[in-house]
Formats: structure tokens, C-alpha cells, sequence
């Protein structure tokens, strides 16, 4: 047994708690369930000393951290369920199922809570497009999501695609539900009622994805080796539509006490944390679970089969769930039952196999890492952007910076997503915020995710802090009042000093950023471990904000909506190339600081624009972000199909007022009798308001700086991934 | 020369596809299936090639390209 | 007027269907489960879209040995109005409803975002409300609407006027650029012999809504309730 547990990634300390815990030496299963259920995956040892500083309360939370999804109230008896999580390492073995089944984890932590998913938006992070892995890893992960998503008929709305160096070992794939339930529906993952059925439901256990490395090293290998390799999760959408019918059916019936599904860690996940959330026992019999091939116990505890549910439901009523499930062809068994007690027995054809507290399970050991700052962070920091030489023709630069793989139009991406099925989309991808109508009310919610790892990477800090403003920014410019968050958040090996120190800067930039702007953090995921032959990527917190439109009327894309507004700039723009797109792509360089964040101005320009949208002074909002004004620009025109002629009165270089990514900026179109209310607005708020010119005309220009025709700049930016994709 | 390949889901992967089709059968009263796995059948033409080299080429393009390694498996037929 | 939703496993615009026919159209609307044999309570059945079974073996393959469509194709024989949309279109397809089969969208990727379709024949069940050549606006959402046809069968379609609908550009323009999948002559919906059956690859219930970008999709619903009642 002393090796397995090695072998098995337990620690000795950790191999001594399992022996006090239970008063004995593990059997192989209650090890192999130790073990996984204490990896840092699913036990987040590491990050949950962290991660307890993160505001999770406002009057409106209905449930924060610690269940499948977190959950606001938005009114009219209604709730919103949302949940951000990580399908990296998945998704770099097989991209197209690793993509496919992390969406199908995502939106069953949303029908878990009893919300019918509404949308995805799917964060991804790839290296470079030149190399022919990462163009075959970029097609497989846009396809995966695109098969599954779109088989499931919940729109994939929005999502942000970033490409760099620095995800050439270890690509991201972040995946974000959103769900809408009346609030008498929500159920938690809890057991509880002694005596009440544990059932399990979908699709057949399988030998998928066992345990990954961690377990491969613990089998003996032996003739029957090959066959016992882990297999590669299959996504089956169908059986997982067949499941949010059944189970959304289930709970409009009130037939069940808990419901909760199966992931990571699978059965053993399911039923220790079921268990411990209601403080209750649980008796399982693995006979009774269906297979889909021959398996030991072990293998059963552990597999991660796809498309499972786990329901616990009284027994007067269990006739009615397996007539639902079997209505929409769905296998369902009883399992086992609730006990008294704490306990988690196991049989296997009679034969007790495990028997260990489920709260010991649930609540693994935490561990306070060494962090230290990372000594890179110096060398970036100072380096010298006052020195460089400007290219002297800004159209040209314009142009590159929006036909690069960041900046380009990303149709080719959006097109293969269903991004309209359930008739709720209101504003498609390719502005700040997708907006979705909240059928039966005059509401919208407005999502938006966000993390720009350059800036986090210089400043982890500072560079979290603006995820959560940008995030929320987006959400303004459509019109939207931020209301919560979630987040994911991707870093290297937390037994590094350097990289836990990232992560420490990093949670501490999102809690004080939350704290400030008011957002409770209601859910989450941290990803660890994102390297390759010992390089880290860059630290990548990526943020989702969800926010609500109280009127659908007060809607807003970035599009200049017609010729003759006043095009304005709200909020001030200082010489700040450190960490932006114009220094990586012009320069070759990620260096500086990145733009600096008040967050008392941020939530000045905020409120300043959510009033002007409000009062319908503001006809178009666009966040100023990366890129710069001249970007921003650009997009407002190419999404319209109008032009625009502006003037620049600024003190900075043309570069610094086009490229820099200064925060707390919109662009704002309006009618010209408004611009005094606008400036009476604003100024109450101490932000500045920065007329610059009007739309109108088939050409952006801006001063002697930028003339470039919308069509040119629309061609530009369309054409570029198809091309980049050709390598 | 023409070569055969077929391309199937690897033992233990889940067959989404084949699962659907044996729940059809069965319900069209088929009842005798026990087990569908739906794969792929390839058809090669190779021309300019020694035979002796070609198996080995045609192995090195369903690992590379026609054939997933991590979830299918393969079975190559050369000649008619 | 009475409308019949068909709901298959794996169906994913059934709700969208149900949602414009009860709350744009402010018609009446069931749900048809695919085991209903009994189909005589509506004057209108809708196939909608999804992935009925997955699509896994091929597009509507499985669906059309559903109980229900037993009775879809009589109530079709009788007359009956049936609309597919998109899946609904590839069940009636394999079913024989209508002729010709689907292959996979030319780019081998699945596509959504707004076509123009030009009304080819307004003199339907399904177009009397549009004009003749009038172009429309409403979104397609697939991976397989590449439709194909036997010569014979294409010359009939078009002989008879029973190609309803053609992607064109904006202007009205039949062209090879303006196709998004392949399909043959640019075909994007076509009728049966007695025209009371209808398969189309758009999908009109998302152009029913003024918020959702464009109401052209209306037109197809308010044909065929025109021509119901003016059937009486």
C-alpha cells in the first residue's frame, strides 16, 4: 500500500490522515477515492485559504461558492444560475471532445440547480496560429463546442479568443453556462431524508477517462494493459439534452430532494459530496450500476463517464422519476440509499468494498504555500517604452493590429456556434456584452467574459483588477448594470513560489476589484498545473460578469448607429503602452506596467454611462479596451457600416492617444443637443467627456492620424482568421 | 494499388452513434442486436509506390490523419 | 387555427416554435410527443428543428421511424399542412415526404447567421403572403442543408414551382456566392406534390420578432393561416 499512495499523488501526511480518519489501512478503492477526491482539482487544498477573502454576499445571492453553480435573484420571481470552469488539460489530449465534453460539465452544473441553461460563452486561449499543432488544436476546440453546444440547443453567445507564445505547451479551454429558473425550482446537491433513494441517471459507466496519469501509474500493467489504458472522454449531447428535459421535468414535478452531477471524480465525487452537504450517510451498491463494459470497483468509483446524474428522491415518488426517465429514454437504477450517520458504504455483489466518513472525503487537507515574487517581474516592469521609435503610418498600424489573430473578427469562430436557437439573443456576438431577453418580462441579461493574461502576467495585481472592471464594463456599454460574477482561474504549478505568489497577487487584485465595484463572486474554478516542460503560462484569470438590462429598450451595441451623432470619448486617455496590443505586435514586446486602474474613477465612468444609456442620451457604448481608442474606433464603424470624422486635441503622442489601453473609457455616440446633459452628467461624477467629432460618410478619420475606408477596415478584419487558419 | 481502411471507435470508448442506432433497431423490433459500433470505411488508390513500403506509409496517415489514435482504432486492407 | 408542435428526442426548436405560434401569432399549440399516433386534433404540423437522436446515424434518419410519423404521413396524404424546419426538413426528407436527401454543408462546418431567401413560387400554402421574387431575411442554423436531387427530380421541382425558396444575396441575386451550403440550384425550400407539405432549411420562427432582427419569418406563418381559413 506505501507505494500506491505515492503513486497514487497522495502525500505520506496526507496517507497518515486517511489512517487516522479511518483507524485503519485504506482498501485500494477508499485510497483511489482519497485520492482523488483530495487532488487539488477537486479538493482545492492550495487555493482555498486564497480564495476565502472573495466577497460572496449581496442582498440578492441567492447561492455563492461551494455548490454546481452560483445563483442571483433578478426579480419577478425569477433566478439566474451561472458558472465558469476549465477543460484545459482535456482539451490539449483531444481538443475537439475535451472542448465538447467541458461543455457538457458546465451546463450540468447549471440544470443541476434546476435552471434551464440559456447560453455559453467560452473563453479560449491558444498559442501561435503559425504552428500547424496549434491550428489543429484551435479547429478541434471551435468544433468540439460547436457539436456539442449546438446539438443541445443552447446558444454559444460570446466568448473572448486570445492567441501567445505563451499557450504553446498548454492551451485554455474556459467554459461559461448560464441558466434562468423560477426560484422556487432551485434545488441544492444535497442528501438528505434517511431512507430516500439514491438514483443514478444517463448515460452507461464506462472506463472513460480514468483517473489520468495519477491512476494509469497505479495499474499493474500486465497483457490486459491496452485495454485498461484510460480512454479519452466521449461527449453523447443527445443523452445530455434527453437529461436537462428529464431532470428539468423531475423538478417542475417536485419530485426530487437533491440533485447533483457527476464530473470529476465521478460516483465517488457524487455521492461523498451529496452526503456531506446534507450531513447525512450513504449505501451504495455498485452491482446496480449500469456498465458499459466489464469493471472492478475501483474503476467504477473513479470513471468519469460523461452525461450522468445523480438524484436523490423519496421513496413514494421514485415511481414517478423512473416512469420520467424512462418517457425520455434515459436509463435510471437505484443505487443506494440515505443513512444516518456520516458513513459512505460501498458494496460490490454484497461485499463491503468501502466504508469512510463522506465529509472526510468532501473536505480534503489545505495547505498554506510558499509564494514569492517572481523575479521577472522587475526586468518587465522597467523596461524603457520611452526609448522606442513609432512607425510613422498609422494606417498601416491600424490595419495589422485589427487583422491579428486578437483583434480580427472572429465570424469564422461565432458562425459555427449556434448563437440564436431559443429565440432569447438580442445582441449577437461581435459587441461588448451579449444580451439575452428574459422571455415573459421587459429584462435582458447582459454577459460579457474577460482576462487579458498579459497585463496579469506584468502585474498580477493590478492586471485581475481590470479583468473584473473590463468585465463590467462590457456589461455597461450594453446597457447592462453589472450585478455578479464568476471566474476561472488558470495558473501554473501552485508548488512554485513564483507561480502561487501570481496566484496570491492575482485573487487579491479580484477580491479587492469585487469588493470595490460591489460584485459578489458567486462561483468559480481554479486550474492548476497549466504548463509545459516547466513553463508556466502566463497567470490567466479570466472573469464572467453578468449583468441586468431593466428595460430591453435600454440596450446598446457598439455600432455608430446612424450618420450625424456626436462621436465622444468618455473618460481620460494617458500614455500607457505598457502591456498593450500595439507594443506585443509593433515591438515585439510584453513589457511595462499595464494601464493603471483608479476603481473609484472606474465606477464613476460606469455610473456615468449606465445613466446616459438610462436616459437615452447614450445611443451607442464601446469599452475602450484593447487596442486602444483607435481600435475601438475602427469596431464602432465596422459594426455599423458608418464613418466617422474626428478630431484629437491631446497632448500625448498620436500613437499613445490611438494605441494606449487606458482604463475607464467608452465610446460613446449621441445627438448633439444631448452632449450638454452628457457633460452635466458626467461631471457630477468628475468624468470628463471628450467630444471628438461626427459619424457619417464611408471613411474613419481621425485628424491627420487615420483615413482608412469602413469597407477596407471591415474586409481587413473579416478576411484575417480565415487567412491566419491557412498557416 | 488499392487499400481499405477501417477506422471504428476503440474498445471502451463511447459509440454515441452506434448507441443510437442499436436503441432504433431494437424499437424497430430488431431485437436480437446486442451491440452497434459505427466507424468509418476508407477507400485508398496508391499509385508510384514500392509495395513494400506502402503499409507502412498507409499505418503513418491513419495515425497522423485518418484515424484518431486516442479514441479509434484501425484495420488496414491492402490490395483488392 | 390549431397548431401541432412534433417534439422528438433530441428536438431543440420545439420551444421556439411553440413560443411565435402562441405568443406572436397568438394562435392555438400543442406539443405532439413522437410517440402520438393521433394527429387528427390540428390544422397544421410543425417538424422543427434540432438534432432529433443526435443526428448521429444521419440527419432525421432515426426520427422517421418514430410512431408519430406514421401518422404525419397520413395526415400529409389527406392533405394536411405540414411545415419541416431544418431537422424537421431532413425527417421529411428521409421519410420520403419529400424527394431528394442532404449532405454535408460544402465548408464541412455547421452555420448560423442570416440569409436572404427570394420567394421563387408566392402562390402557395406557405408564401401567399409574400410577393413573387420577394427576398427575405431569416437565419440558418446548420451543418447539413446542402440538398441534393436526382435530375429527373430537380426538373420536376422546378417544372411544378415546387421550389418555394432560393438563397440569393441581398439584392435578390441567385448566386453561387450567396449559397452557404452547396445545396444544388441554390435550393433553401421546397414543397410536395399537392404543396401541403413544406421543408426549408431557414428557420422563419427566428424572423418572427421585431428584437430579434427581422419579422420575415412572419410571412411564411401568415400564408399559412391565410390559406386555412380561406380554405374555411
Amino acid at each position: 500500500m506505501t507505494e500506491l499512495y505515492e503513486e497514487l499523488g497522495l502525500t505520506e501526511d496526507e496517507y497518515r490522515d486517511i489512517i487516522r480518519i479511518l483507524g485503519r489501512e485504506p482498501s485500494k478503492v477508499e485510497l483511489g477515492m482519497y485520492s482523488l477526491m483530495w487532488s487539488e482539482h477537486c479538493s482545492y487544498k492550495s487555493s482555498k485559504p486564497v480564495l476565502s477573502q472573495l466577497p460572496t454576499r449581496a442582498s440578492y445571492v441567492l447561492q455563492g461558492p461551494g455548490e454546481n453553480a452560483g445563483i442571483i435573484d433578478i426579480g419577478g420571481g425569477l433566478a439566474a444560475a451561472f458558472k465558469m470552469e476549465s477543460h484545459n488539460h482535456p482539451s490539449a489530449v483531444e481538443p475537439y471532445q475535451g472542448a465538447a465534453t467541458g461543455i457538457g460539465g458546465i451546463v450540468r452544473d447549471i440544470f443541476t440547480m434546476g435552471a434551464r441553461p440559456i447560453a455559453c460563452l467560452d473563453p479560449l486561449r491558444f498559442g501561435s496560429l503559425e504552428s500547424p499543432r496549434q491550428r489543429y488544436l484551435f479547429s478541434g476546440v471551435v468544433a468540439g463546442i460547436a457539436g456539442y453546444g449546438n446539438c443541445l440547443g443552447i446558444p454559444t453567445v460570446g466568448g473572448d479568443i486570445y492567441f501567445d507564445e505563451c499557450y504553446d505547451g498548454n492551451i485554455l479551454v474556459n467554459v461559461m453556462a448560464i441558466g434562468i429558473m423560477p426560484k422556487e425550482n432551485l434545488i441544492r446537491g444535497q442528501a438528505t431524508g434517511v431512507g430516500n433513494a439514491v438514483v443514478l441517471m444517463g448515460n452507461r459507466t464506462g472506463r472513460d477517462g480514468i483517473g489520468g496519469a495519477s491512476i494509469l501509474a497505479s495499474q499493474e500493467f500486465d497483457e490486459t494493459s491496452q485495454e485498461k489504458r484510460p480512454s479519452v472522454q466521449v461527449g453523447d449531447p443527445f443523452t445530455e439534452k434527453l437529461l436537462i428535459e428529464a431532470c428539468l421535468e423531475l423538478l417542475e414535478k417536485n419530485l426530487l430532494v437533491g440533485l447533483q452531477d457527476l464530473g470529476a471524480a465521478g460516483i465517488s465525487c457524487a455521492c461523498s459530496e451529496t452526503a456531506a452537504r446534507g450531513g447525512v450517510g450513504m449505501k451504495i451498491e455498485l452491482k446496480n450500476v449500469p456498465l458499459r463494459e466489464e469493471m472492478d470497483p475501483f474503476e467504477i468509483m473513479i470513471s468519469e463517464s460523461q452525461e450522468r446524474m445523480l438524484a436523490i428522491v423519496e421513496p413514494r415518488k421514485l415511481d414517478e422519476v423512473l416512469a420520467t426517465c424512462e418517457r425520455w429514454g434515459l436509463p435510471a437504477v437505484v443505487i443506494g440509499e440515505v443513512t444516518e450517520g456520516d458513513m459512505l458504504e460501498i458494496y460490490w455483489y454484497g461485499e463491503k468494498v468501502v466504508e469512510v466518513p463522506a465529509s472526510s472525503l468532501a473536505s480534503g487537507p489545505v495547505y498554506e504555500r510558499a509564494a514569492e515574487r517572481p523575479a521577472y517581474l522587475d526586468e518587465v516592469q522597467s523596461a524603457d517604452l520611452a526609448a522606442l521609435e513609432h512607425p510613422s503610418d498609422l494606417n498601416r498600424v491600424l490595419l495589422d493590429l485589427v487583422s491579428g489573430p486578437n483583434l480580427c473578427d472572429k465570424r469564422l469562430v461565432y458562425e459555427q456556434y449556434d448563437h440564436m436557437v431559443q429565440l432569447n439573443t438580442v445582441v449577437y456576438p461581435g459587441s461588448d456584452a451579449a444580451v439575452l431577453r428574459v422571455k415573459g418580462t421587459s429584462k435582458a441579461l447582459a454577459v460579457s467574459v474577460d482576462g487579458n493574461s498579459r497585463y496579469v502576467y506584468l502585474d498580477p495585481y493590478g492586471g485581475t483588477q481590470i479583468a473584473v472592471a473590463e468585465a463590467a464594463r462590457n456589461v455597461v456599454a450594453a446597457g447592462g448594470v453589472p450585478m455578479a460574477l464568476t471566474n476561472c482561474l488558470n495558473f501554473g504549478n501552485p508548488e512554485r513560489p513564483d507561480i502561487f505568489w501570481q496566484f496570491k497577487e492575482s485573487v487579491r487584485g479580484l477580491a479587492d476589484a469585487a469588493r470595490h465595484m460591489e460584485l459578489p463572486v458567486v462561483s468559480g474554478n481554479v486550474s492548476f498545473y497549466n504548463e509545459s516542460f516547466g513553463t508556466a503560462i502566463y497567470p490567466t484569470p479570466v472573469v464572467g460578469m453578468v449583468g441586468l438590462i431593466g428595460t430591453l429598450s435600454t440596450r446598446r451595441t457598439i455600432a455608430f448607429p446612424e450618420e450625424g451623432l456626436v462621436v465622444a470619448m468618455l473618460g481620460d486617455t494617458l500614455d500607457e503602452l505598457g502591456g498593450s496590443e500595439y507594443l506585443r505586435l509593433v515591438h515585439g514586446m510584453t513589457a511595462g506596467r499595464p494601464p493603471a486602474l483608479d476603481l473609484e474613477v472606474e465606477k464613476s465612468v460606469q455610473t456615468t454611462c449606465i445613466e446616459g444609456i438610462r436616459r437615452g442620451i447614450i445611443l451607442s457604448a464601446h469599452d475602450c479596451s484593447e487596442g486602444g481608442a483607435a481600435v475601438a474606433l475602427l469596431e464602432c464603424c465596422c459594426a455599423g457600416g458608418v464613418g466617422a470624422t474626428l478630431e484629437v486635441d491631446t497632448p500625448l503622442q498620436p500613437v499613445s492617444w490611438l494605441f494606449s489601453e487606458s482604463q475607464s473609457r467608452f465610446v460613446v455616440t449621441l445627438r448633439e443637443e444631448d452632449l450638454g446633459a452628457l457633460e452635466d452628467l458626467a461631471a457630477s461624477r468628475q468624468v470628463r467627456v471628450y467630444a471628438l467629432g461626427r459619424t457619417g460618410g464611408s471613411r474613419l478619420i481621425v485628424g491627420d492620424w487615420i483615413d482608412l475606408g469602413v469597407d477596407e477596415m471591415k474586409a481587413v478584419r473579416e478576411e484575417a482568421l480565415g487567412r491566419l487558419l491557412k498557416g | 494499388m488499392k487499400v481499405s481502411i477501417y477506422v471504428s471507435p476503440k474498445k471502451g470508448v463511447l459509440d454515441p452513434a452506434g448507441q443510437a442506432a442499436l436503441g432504433a433497431l431494437k424499437s424497430l423490433g430488431f431485437g436480437e442486436v446486442a451491440d452497434v459500433r459505427i466507424g468509418k470505411y476508407i477507400i485508398l488508390r496508391l499509385e508510384d509506390i514500392d509495395a513494400g513500403k506502402a503499409e507502412d506509409r498507409v499505418q503513418e496517415m491513419c495515425e497522423r490523419l485518418l484515424a484518431n489514435p486516442i479514441i479509434e482504432d484501425y484495420r488496414i486492407e491492402m490490395g483488392d | 387555427m390549431r397548431f401541432g408542435v412534433v417534439v422528438f428526442p433530441g428536438s431543440n426548436c420545439e420551444m421556439d416554435c411553440h413560443h411565435v405560434i402562441d405568443k406572436v401569432l397568438r394562435e392555438d399549440v400543442d406539443y405532439v410527443w413522437h410517440q402520438q399516433t393521433d394527429v387528427s386534433a390540428y390544422d397544421c404540423l410543425v417538424l422543427p428543428g434540432g438534432f432529433s437522436y443526435g443526428d448521429y446515424l444521419r440527419c432525421g434518419a432515426i426520427a422517421r421511424f418514430s410512431p408519430v410519423m406514421e401518422a404525419v404521413a397520413d395526415f400529409a396524404a389527406e392533405g394536411g399542412l405540414v411545415i419541416g424546419i431544418c431537422n424537421g426538413f431532413q425527417i421529411l426528407l428521409e421519410a420520403g415526404l419529400l424527394p431528394g436527401a442532404m449532405l454535408r454543408n460544402t465548408s464541412l462546418s455547421f452555420i448560423c447567421r442570416f440569409s436572404s431567401v427570394r420567394v421563387e413560387n408566392a402562390d402557395t400554402p406557405w408564401t401567399n403572403a409574400a410577393r413573387q421574387g420577394q427576398v427575405l431575411r431569416v437565419p440558418i442554423a446548420h451543418g447539413e442543408g446542402n440538398y441534393t436531387a436526382d435530375e429527373a427530380t430537380l426538373a420536376a421541382l422546378a417544372e411544378e414551382g415546387r421550389i418555394i425558396l432560393r438563397y440569393c444575396g441581398e439584392d435578390g441575386e441567385v448566386t453561387a456566392a450567396a449559397n452557404p451550403n452547396g445545396s444544388v440550384d441554390n435550393i433553401a425550400g421546397i414543397c410536395g406534390e399537392g404543396f401541403n407539405v413544406f421543408g426549408l432549411m431557414p428557420h422563419p420562427e427566428r424572423a418572427s420578432e421585431e428584437i430579434l432582427g427581422s419579422t420575415d419569418g412572419l410571412l411564411i406563418w401568415e400564408s399559412v393561416m391565410a390559406h386555412y381559413r380561406s380554405r374555411g
